[in-house]
């Protein structure tokens, strides 16, 4: 999509080609914003019952891993909403950057996926830490 | 292009539903790597993530704790209304999803309060 976006842009007047790049990545970010956010409904719902549960369960590390340790249904479940987050929070950062501090669209795009990567990460390692840790 | 703001827009609504939907955002996006980092501590044993949950039951951690799950419930419900501006056949109900999210926000808040509470 990014090299088709380029070749289209390339015959084309630099300006006329960098609106119509912008747009094109535009409508992938709204694309991938709107699908990430479909898991998210889901996952955040389930999550809001959870954290009621747990914490009228009362808080403590014990009752928190006996309930996760080895449980693949957790790991399952929390490694979607995490990769799901990852997909959804730079892309809404990125527009923000864009709107209220005035960053380029390309500056925004690229640390935005830095911020993908960097996120899926710790959310992984953090599931990762309450299965198997 | 930057337009100046038409501030009678502002009055509307669905220009708040906005701005909860964006305060929402960002504050849990600011969150979330601490929420990742924090659990991580689990991978240095129970000892670990117990000091870290004790050193979180003080009443300032709670009441952002409060905050950040109103917040959550506020975003999904607000998302939730924008999949349905856009992806759903019907309109009208648009005033009555943000009805609905500020709703989302006050049962959250009272579900986990009175979990904090029990």
């Amino acid at each position: 999509m990014k090299r088709a976006a380029a070749a289209t842009a390339a015959g084309r007047s630099d300006a006329a080609g960098r609106v119509l790049a912008d747009a094109i990545r535009q409508g992938r970010r709204w694309y991938w914003q709107r699908m990430s956010a479909m898991v998210l409904a889901l996952c955040v719902l389930v999550h809001l019952v959870t954290i009621v549960y747990a914490v009228r369960a009362g808080l403590s590390a014990e009752a928190v891993l006996a309930r996760t340790r080895g449980s693949l249904a957790f790991g399952a479940f929390y490694g979607v909403f995490v990769l799901a987050c990852a997909v959804h929070v730079p892309i809404g950062l990125a527009r923000i950057a864009e709107e209220w501090l005035g960053t380029a669209p390309r500056v925004a795009d690229a640390a935005a996926s830095a911020l993908a990567w960097l996120l899926a990460a710790l959310g992984l390692v953090a599931v990762y830490g309450m299965v198997a840790g | 292009m930057r337009r100046a703001s038409d501030w009678r827009a502002h009055r509307h609504p669905s220009w708040w539903a906005f701005v909860a939907h964006r305060v929402s955002g960002l504050a849990l996006a600011i969150f979330l790597p601490l929420h990742f980092l924090a659990l991580s501590t689990a991978l240095r044993g129970d000892a670990a993530l117990d000091g870290f949950l004790r050193y979180t039951e003080r009443p300032l951690f709670k009441v952002a704790e409060w905050g950040l799950v109103v917040l959550l419930a506020v975003h999904l419900a607000g998302g939730v209304r924008i999949l349905m501006i856009e992806f759903a056949p019907w309109s009208g109900l648009r005033k009555d999803f943000i009805a609905l999210t500020c709703g989302a926000g006050i049962v959250a808040g009272l579900a986990f309060a009175l979990a904090l509470v029990h």
